[in-house]
């Protein structure tokens, strides 16, 4: 069961840039790119657990603040030479409206 | 029988949906329309020429009143619905009519959305939706001479060329960075804001309206940022929203409009809605095609075809305004499943960019040549797989059929008087010949020659081409290091490029030095943001999104993303207040790391993001301000105690450390830049492995520069002696400045300095007085820009939106 869960509205994020969403299991990094889309990752570079939420975002990819990897917003994969993922979470737009797609919250509430 | 036919406003949709329905049932109706508009149905579309002055009212009318009397039509003009009983099925208007229906259609359009600043209902203030506001602005370009656009979209831009058309002087403010951000790219947003900057239209982006004044008419406009600008007219264009009262008052389901099915019914059977005012399968529509798309569907529905549905499409979005060309379809997101083909054509100013996704067109931006729309639209419609004419297709139709072009051919092919370089005038004849006369076998070769690829050096693929057929292997690729993988330009290349082109913001550096990429990297971004701010400090409103996260935050990201904060403390001189403050803000944020620094400072590690605002307001309140520790500029000057206290002392150290610092903070540099000042020959500041460090001697200061004690080890090379502290000043903030405006980003002085030579900065610097002037002059000027304390700033509440999440969620059932 998908659980949509409302984190707040398109504008709330820069462009180019990322938002966190905290939840019991850790932060979740919203990301909008140049052209507006969305995506939602663990803010947790599969390298050394940096905050991805922090990087560079350009294209559909941002950098780590720590040590450069580029993650793929839209696979959690890293980029070029680098191997390592990184969990991605559903994202759906509903006009201005951002929902996040939380499986493991759902079942733990119920 | 006939049945009655009740139609809510008289616009685009549902004219063509009457004579769709005229052609498929033309008796089974008895139509009756109440228009609110005391008119007939015109193109709304065609609006922008009238306002221009290119078209008259009556050249854009679709249905003149014959029309209506031939097909047997009633039209109430100027009747306003304001109730529809939806029991007795009847409908009313502001005039007292009432007629029945068997079916409904709302047609109610859109309304102008208005922003709520204080003066928005002032008098002098329009908006553009109809003919009404048309001859509204036309009379007020007639005696009146200043007038402002808010809103830089498709509708704002037409607005504003249409009074600039009838003479007005036309300032667009747009909140947004770039121009129509929703349906081009930031490069084709650069290209156009130019073109319409070029016809004499103001355009202020970022710019946040706060209030229209003016007393007892519109006055002028003012900004978030204090800027105030005098009008006389303000249109405001900053979008519609669906008219959907009426239906909502009536009680048909309405969400942002009015809510139907694919075939365009409301939740009341015998009620349809159609056009802006209408919301299927969650979508409003504005542009004209798609409400075409529902006329039709909704006419047959009325006809009695029941299988009709409304199918989503994406529409090309076209900029009316004459000279502009301008096409822009679908999506054009980046993805790592989709590819993208850019072409960039700086001379001609045109720029092109296709979103490939499994060999399919999803997306297109076309800006300066349009004419392909039409079939990149027609590929994409058509799911057309473009694999065979890949290479090829980003030039057109024209260059499709037969064997796709290699562009060495291409080139081979091209006749001797061909030019090459526009900027300098070469033909391909002079390069191949002075290539082979001269034995040329480099590309700095053919540009000292011949010019060629010397200027704006978009054209050096093309020479490079020539060289690779003149001289095959013989021909040496330069050895530049391109910045990225973005380009194939070098930094110095880059820094030359946008002095020489005067390019002032990012996209425009990318589309005019053709990058390869729509935005850019994570190495080339910031690169160029430095290059900006430090060539065109007044200027350039630097972009935050390309800073690294460290000089985002004003703050030192560490390994677990916690944050560590050094405050100034000038000369490295503290006090006990200043020690109290930083021992409160440690208690009381629990801040687990305190430590003093290599440069003489003390930096409190362990900070959580989300603190970093609170406590630098404590800081703040002590009289600190940011030691930009993070920074790409001037971090610390380390003293010793000097004349004042030491023995051996020649100079007061500590007081010049504190004025440089004081003089030079907030500047950007291209890499750190760590200073020292030393009261004597003993060094005890260690001022001999500086960025730049001083050395005072009885005779006055000796100025050294490039050191290094990290990666590199390397003592300071001498770069004079100077007698009085004015003078060091001076040389030193010269020294700065030289290296602002050559170094690369990321590069440390001593490597800037062994590249440019040691003699040549001593020559300019030391022996050259004029030069000397000039840089500290330039380095002042930018000061003026420079020096804000980014601490104080955030304080009071900028880019708060950096320390918040956004949202928190789960935590309730997690406790549960």
């Amino acid at each position: 069961m998908m659980n949509w869960i409302a984190i707040g509205t398109l504008s709330d994020i820069p462009r180019r840039g990322a938002r966190c969403v905290a939840t019991p299991e850790g932060k979740i990094a919203v990301f909008r790119t140049a052209d507006d889309q969305v995506y939602a990752i663990d803010d947790h570079c599969p390298h050394k657990g940096g905050p991805l939420s922090q990087g560079i975002v350009h294209g559909a990819a941002v950098t780590c603040p720590l040590h450069n990897w580029v993650i793929s917003l839209e696979t959690g994969k890293a980029l070029g030479a680098d191997e390592g993922v990184v969990r991605t979470i559903p994202v759906r737009i509903d006009g201005e409206r951002l929902f996040i797609a939380l499986e493991a919250l759902a079942s733990r509430a119920a | 029988m006939t049945e009655k036919l009740v139609i809510i406003g008289n616009g685009m949709a549902p004219g063509r949906m009457l004579e769709h329905l005229l052609e498929k049932a033309p008796d089974r109706y008895q139509v009756t329309i109440f228009n609110a508009e005391p008119r007939v149905n015109y193109d709304r579309i065609m609006l922008s020429p009238v306002l221009s002055g290119e078209k008259d009212y009556e050249e854009i009318i679709i249905h003149g009143d014959g029309w209506y009397i031939k097909h047997g039509i009633t039209l109430y003009k100027g009747h306003k619905i304001v109730a529809i009983d939806r029991q007795a099925k009847t409908v009313t208007s502001d005039h007292g009519v009432t007629e029945p229906y068997d079916k409904l259609v709302i047609a109610t359009g859109s309304v102008p959305f208005i922003i709520p600043v204080p003066g928005h209902n002032l008098p002098g203030v329009l908006t553009y939706r109809d003919l009404d506001d048309v001859r509204a602005m036309m009379l007020a370009a007639q005696s009146r001479a200043k007038a402002v656009v808010i809103g830089g979209g498709l509708l704002g831009l037409e607005a504003a060329a249409g009074l600039n058309a009838q003479g007005m002087d036309v300032t667009v403010l747009h909140v947004m960075p770039t121009l129509m951000e929703r349906q081009l790219d930031p490069a084709a947003g650069y290209l156009l804001q130019r073109a319409v900057e070029e016809r004499g239209i103001k355009v202020i982006t970022k710019a946040n309206t706060q209030a229209i004044t003016g007393n007892g008419k519109v006055e002028q406009v003012e900004l978030a940022d204090g800027t105030v600008i005098p009008a006389t007219l303000v249109v405001m264009a900053v979008g519609i929203r669906p008219n959907a009262a009426l239906a909502k008052e009536a009680g048909i389901a309405v969400n942002r409009g009015i809510v139907v099915d694919a075939g365009m019914r409301s939740n009341d059977p015998d009620i349809f809605a159609l056009g802006e005012c209408a919301e299927v399968n969650g979508m409003v529509y504005g542009l004209v095609a798609p409400l075409y798309e529902m006329a039709r569907v909704a006419a047959s529905q009325l006809a009695g075809d029941e299988a009709a549905a409304f199918v989503h499409s994406d529409t090309p979005t076209k900029l009316k305004v004459t000279g502009i060309e301008l096409f822009s379809l679908g999506d054009f997101a980046e993805g790592e499943d989709r590819q993208e083909i850019v072409l960039r054509d700086a001379a001609a100013g045109v720029y092109k960019r296709l979103v490939l996704k499994d060999d399919r067109i999803i997306g297109t931006v076309l800006y300066g040549e349009t004419a392909d729309g039409a079939w990149f639209n027609d590929l994409k419609k058509k799911q057309t797989d473009i694999s065979e004419m890949r290479d090829t297709l980003i030039f057109g139709q024209s260059y499709q059929g037969g064997a796709p072009l290699d562009p060495m051919a291409a080139v081979a092919a091209l006749p001797d008087d061909a030019e090459i370089c526009g900027c300098n005038g070469v033909c391909k004849g002079k390069i191949t010949g002075a290539i082979t006369a001269k034995g040329l076998t480099s590309l700095d070769d053919v540009r000292a020659h011949t010019k060629a690829s010397a200027s704006c050096g978009s054209c050096t693929g093309l020479v490079e081409k020539l060289m690779v057929l003149t001289i095959g292997d013989n021909y040496n690729p330069a050895a530049v290091q391109p910045m990225c993988g973005c380009t194939t330009l070098g930094h110095d290349e880059v820094r030359r490029l946008i002095k020489a082109k005067s390019l002032k913001t990012i996209p425009a550096v990318m589309q005019e030095l053709e990058w390869k990429t729509s935005c850019g990297c994570a190495k080339c971004r910031p690169a160029l943001n430095y290059y900006l701010v430090c060539d065109w400090p007044n200027d350039y409103a630097d972009d935050y999104q390309s800073r690294f996260i460290n000089e985002r935050v004003h703050a030192n990201i560490q390994k677990d993303g916690t944050y560590s904060v050094v405050p100034r403390m000038w000369g490295g001189v503290t006090s006990a207040s200043e020690l109290r403050a930083i021992a409160d803000v440690v208690d009381k944020f629990e801040i687990p790391m305190v430590k003093v620094t290599g440069g003489q400072r003390i930096d409190m590690l362990g900070i959580r993001k989300e603190d970093l605002p609170a406590v630098w307001a404590d800081l703040g309140q002590a009289g600190f301000v940011s030691g930009h520790a993070y920074a790409k500029g001037l971090r610390t000057v380390k003293t010793c105690v000097g004349s004042d206290w030491c023995r051996f002392g020649t100079q007061d150290s500590t007081g010049l450390g504190i004025r440089i610092e004081k003089f030079m903070w907030g500047s950007w540099t291209p890499a750190k830049v760590k200073m020292a000042v030393s009261g004597c020959p003993r060094n005890c500041a260690e001022a001999t492995c500086k960025d730049v460090g001083v050395i005072c001697v009885d005779s006055g200061y000796e100025i050294h520069f490039a050191g290094a004690a990290g990666l590199d080890i390397k003592g300071t090379e001498v770069l004079g002696l100077v007698r009085t502290e004015d003078e060091a000043l001076e040389h030193i903030v010269a020294l700065t400045q030289m290296y602002r405006e050559q170094g690369r980003y990321l590069e440390r002085i001593y490597k800037w300095a062994k590249r440019i030579g040691i003699p040549e900065i001593k020559r300019q610097i030391m022996d050259d007085g004029e030069k000397r002037k000039a840089y500290y002059e330039r380095f002042v000027f930018s000061q003026k820009f420079a020096q804000v304390d980014p601490w104080s700033e955030r304080v009071s509440g900028k880019d708060k939106h950096e320390f918040r999440p956004m949202a928190s969620v789960g935590f309730a059932e997690a406790a549960e």
